[in-house]
């Protein structure tokens, strides 16, 4: 005897499910959906003369994006971006692998000091470089006192100083990663390696390297990902001598208001993010982002 | 392994150290009597008293911190509701929604600033604090959402069995059991949001009217054109409050570790 | 009109006298109606209870009456469907098919906070956020009960389980013992009609485990709810229970007391499971007087007849438990009765308290005999016929013989 009552005991707590969700699924639907689609829309526009847009499709837009200039500054973003990784890797990587093997009590301390800068504003922090950077700031101001230079140097607005910067920035979700990673190495398969007769450099390159390498390849990842977004950074410490793609949408957007052509950009730039994202996903076969939060 | 030598530790402070250092200097001038800060003239006071004195900054202060607060709420209530209602009616659609909402984090700050200014141009939304916080919400919904589903999904499930086992409705075991356990989550993620929401320079920029300016924004514009140490004093603020709100998020998820499950012991 | 009075009276008092005869045998029939509920009072019954997930069977068409105020135990290995049949009853599930009566009524799809029903969970489930007496008030408080009958029911439980004065501790604080029975003042403060409980002693180490048995049938007698409960553990079954129902792949095997579940199992399983059995396979020879005959190619056997129809030439199945077996050394001047399994020696091994020796038989099975002691005069190798008393030889397996 299958009661009609049983099916609608199923029903009426679906019934206040649905309606918990309908808020996010409205909003997401709304507000992050419409929007991405309104971009990609957008980008197929031609543009109008002075303002606005004329519903006419083209992809003019994206054939633009192969003019020299344009070219260019995606080729700047990128390897500004590459560099700023490989930097971040070079430091972080250590960093994640020392602090995985201290003790408890001063793991936990480390993250506190790691989380601290993390959360402070990046403007604030930004600021801070600025100070250093500028010229008879506090670097030249070490320099000239110990007497390796004599002349201020004017590393502000200049290239390495968006490098450092941006390293400055992302150096926290590689150590993050790098660490997450190392914690959960079985640290007596290289006490069984060394018992074997591996050197130290040589246990450390054919067990504890290997075994960490996902944890160096997702926060390679994760750092690239922002690095190609952060173009206040550059703005900031690289004034108007270092230009990236954002710099370019935004200039795009505010100034020449070519909307169809700053919609295209973005859409390439968010292509090339979500095949980060995309080659995150295959390395770490994680599902959701509780790593990074 | 035991450590021989003292390089790891010493690369460790080396590195913590020379992040440290920006924030310091920040901090420190802040206190500069002289405007120029490669001079030290002095301890003073008097930028934060000058601080205090700018209408303008103020009136930023506090529309970032109504902005923070109404736009980590709005996301604390979307997304609990969101993960709550995922967990139980596992309807196919789930998944890419749950996709979609947090793609907000996964993306490039200034992407996002884009499609918010074109999408509120098209449907002709007045800029200002109501798209400052759309944006912001879209962003903070994610933090929440994921937090809350984590430990919805390490909650022992026949805790909710036992409270409808001894008589509650559906309604009373997810008030009195599933609720409390997963505040503490909640509350990370609004602290979190809180902080991501003030700290937000990028969308802002975009999404703002022309007479709304956040705290950011403001320091930025600064940052660009010409720099008072009355920022000093203002950075060293925020660092103040970030730092504490951080903490107390850290606080937070060291209470959701302790009574987590009701796990099996061995006897007395 | 005297007379008219008169015949008045008569009638009306015989009107009277109807209503009282009949106010007189219902009352009476109601006091029948309620002894004999008493004696044999079925307070839950499942009928036919079928339940799936997926493609996965896991009940198929049980039945089971639970008298009022015994103590039932639901006996099987892993994945037998116990807990799935426990949480029908509950109300944590519903069945694909068939009913379930508490006390008559028919509450298969009722939710399982409108039923007079609790469950003490395997993992004990003590809301985390509540004290003690958060926990075990929390039910009263869902029905708004008066707070100082809360304090006073709670403190009631408390002591009922042994744990007054812990009130105000939070469940992390307590160790296991105390949190299961925590979790039993939780489920019993509302004396409900049925107790269910999910193999509630797992965790606990086995002198707690023990000391628990003990303490579970004393708060059973004194409250006297019906208890359903839940193990893999034939020997917690066995001590503590009024029934026992051994469950197998989601049906019952057998459902009877202790005594007949151990003494006189239906099947090689049943025997196998409760206690440790040998089980011998044989073709009857012959029946005569109450005793079975029957044989193998490795030796003749005897077995207590069930009253079943054992017709020569029949294959029989026969269990004899470890602790029945005799193991005789071929060489003693026995003689006489000696219906037995010829058999070699194999190994001996202290286990479980007991010691066991393994016997080969001839076709390669082997018999497991039990004794107290730590050693025996038989030796590895030794020949040896195996016989048992005939009457604690039970034939198992004969559905549709009877």
């Amino acid at each position: 005897m299958s009661g009609s009552t049983r099916v609608s005991r199923k029903k009426k707590g679906a019934g206040l499910s649905l309606l918990s969700v309908m808020p996010l699924y409205v909003f997401t639907l709304l507000f992050v959906l419409g929007p991405l689609v309104y971009l990609v829309v957008l980008s197929f526009l031609e543009r109008e003369e002075v303002w606005g847009v004329v519903n006419r499709f083209t992809i003019k837009n994206y054939l633009s994006i192969f003019e020299p200039i344009y070219l260019k500054t995606f080729y700047e973003s990128v390897k500004l971006a590459l560099v700023s990784t490989s930097l971040v890797a070079i430091i972080g990587y250590p960093f994640g692998y020392f602090m995985a093997k201290l003790n408890a009590v001063w793991r936990k301390r480390m993250m506190m000091l790691l989380m601290v800068p993390f959360w402070i504003s990046s403007l604030i922090r930004l600021y801070g470089w600025i100070i250093i950077f500028r010229a008879n700031g506090t670097l030249d101001w070490i320099l000239m006192g110990i007497g390796i230079t004599d002349a201020p140097l004017k590393l502000l607005y200049t290239y390495p100083a968006v490098a450092v910067g941006m390293v400055y920035a992302l150096l926290p979700f590689m150590i993050f990663s790098v660490y997450s990673s190392a914690e959960k190495l079985d640290w007596s398969l290289v006490e069984a390696a060394r018992d074997l007769g591996a050197t130290r450099w040589q246990a450390f390159r054919t067990i504890s390297l290997k075994l960490t390498l996902p944890g160096l390849l997702s926060g390679v990842v994760l750092t690239f990902i922002p690095s190609m977004g952060l173009f206040f950074i550059a703005d900031i410490l690289g004034g108007n001598k270092v230009v990236l793609v954002g710099n370019i949408i935004q200039e795009q957007l505010m100034k020449a208001h070519n909307w169809p052509f700053a919609a295209a950009l973005s859409v390439v730039l968010m292509i090339l993010t979500s095949l980060m994202i995309r080659m995150y996903r295959l390395i770490t076969r994680v599902k959701d982002l509780e790593g990074l939060v | 392994m035991k450590n021989r030598t003292k390089l790891p530790n010493v690369y460790l402070a080396f590195i913590l150290v020379l992040m440290y250092i920006p924030i310091l200097l920040v901090i420190l001038y802040s206190f500069n009597e002289s405007k120029i800060s490669s001079v030290w003239g002095g301890f003073s006071l008097k930028w934060y008293e000058e601080l205090f004195r700018d209408k303008a900054l103020l009136e930023a202060m506090v529309n970032s911190i109504v902005l923070a607060t109404v736009s980590s709420l709005s996301a604390a209530v979307i997304g609990t509701l969101g993960a709550v209602g995922m967990a139980r009616a596992k309807l196919r659609s789930n998944g890419i929604i749950e996709y979609i909402s947090t793609l907000p984090i996964m993306m490039p700050e200034i992407i996002l600033g884009i499609i918010f200014l074109l999408f509120f141009s098209l449907i002709g939304l007045p800029f200002g604090m109501t798209t400052l916080i759309i944006a912001h919400t879209s962003f903070c919904i994610p933090y929440v959402f994921i937090l809350v589903k984590a430990r919805l999904a390490g909650m022992d499930k026949s805790l909710v069995e036992a409270a409808r086992d001894l008589g509650a409705s559906e309604m009373r075991a997810f008030l009195d059991v599933t609720f409390p356990l997963i505040l503490p989550a909640i509350a990370s993620g609004i602290l979190l949001s809180f902080a991501m929401s003030l700290d937000d320079v990028v969308i802002s920029v975009f999404v703002t009217g022309v007479n709304t300016n956040t705290l950011p924004i403001k320091i930025y514009t600064q940052l660009k054109t010409g720099v008072t140490p009355k920022i000093n004093a203002l950075c060293t603020l925020m660092f103040v409050i970030t730092l504490i709100l951080g903490l107390l998020s850290v606080r937070l998820s060291k209470v959701q570790n302790k009574p987590v499950k009701s796990e099996k012991e061995e006897s007395l | 009109m005297v007379i008219f009075i008169a015949l008045f009276l008569h009638f009306d008092m015989k009107q009277k006298y109807t209503n009282a005869k009949r106010i007189w045998y219902t009352l009476a029939y109601k006091k029948y109606r309620r002894v004999k509920r008493m004696n044999d009072d079925v307070i839950l019954r499942l009928d036919k209870i079928e339940k799936s997930f997926g493609t996965n069977k896991v009940l198929n068409g049980i039945d089971l009456t639970i008298k009022r105020g015994e103590f039932i135990t639901l006996l099987g290995p892993s994945g037998c469907g116990k807990t799935t049949t426990l949480r029908i009853i509950a109300g944590l599930e519903t069945p694909d098919g068939g009913r379930v009566l508490l006390e008559g009524k028919d509450v298969t799809d009722e939710e399982p906070n409108k039923r007079n029903v609790n469950t003490v969970f395997q993992s004990y489930a003590l809301f985390p956020h509540m004290t003690v007496e958060g926990n075990i008030g929390y039910s009263l408080r869902l029905k708004r009960v008066d707070k100082a009958v809360i304090r006073k029911a709670v403190d009631e439980a408390l002591e009922l389980v042994q744990l007054s004065g812990f009130g105000k501790r939070m469940p992390h604080e307590l160790s296991g013992g105390q949190r299961q029975r925590v979790a039993i003042a939780r489920a019993i403060v509302n004396h409900p009609k049925v107790l269910l409980l999910d193999e509630p002693l797992g965790a606990l180490d086995l002198q707690l485990r023990h000391q628990m048995q003990i303490e579970l049938k004393r708060l059973q007698t004194r409250l006297g709810i019906t208890f359903v409960y839940i193990t893999h553990d034939q020997e917690e079954a066995l001590n503590m229970s009024d029934r026992i129902a051994v469950m197998r792949d989601g049906t019952f095997e057998q459902v009877g007391t202790p005594t007949e579940v151990y003494d006189r199992p239906k099947t090689s399983y049943v025997a196998n499971f409760v206690g440790s059995a040998n089980i011998l396979t044989g073709i009857v020879g012959s029946t005569a007087g109450g005793l079975v005959e029957f044989s193998n190619p490795c030796g003749a056997m005897l077995a207590k007849a069930d009253g079943g129809n054992y017709a020569p030439g029949r294959e029989i199945t026969v269990a004899v438990r470890r602790e029945y077996i005799d193991l005789v050394p071929e060489d003693a001047a026995e003689g006489g009765a000696g219906k037995g399994l010829a058999a070699v020696v194999r190994e001996k091994r202290f286990a479980g308290g007991v010691l066991q020796i393994i016997a080969m038989l001839a076709d390669g099975s082997e018999v497991v005999a039990s004794r107290h002691g730590i050693d025996s005069p038989l030796r590895t190798g030794d020949k040896v016929t195996v016989t048992w008393a005939p009457e604690n030889a039970v034939i198992v397996d004969s559905e549709g013989a009877e």
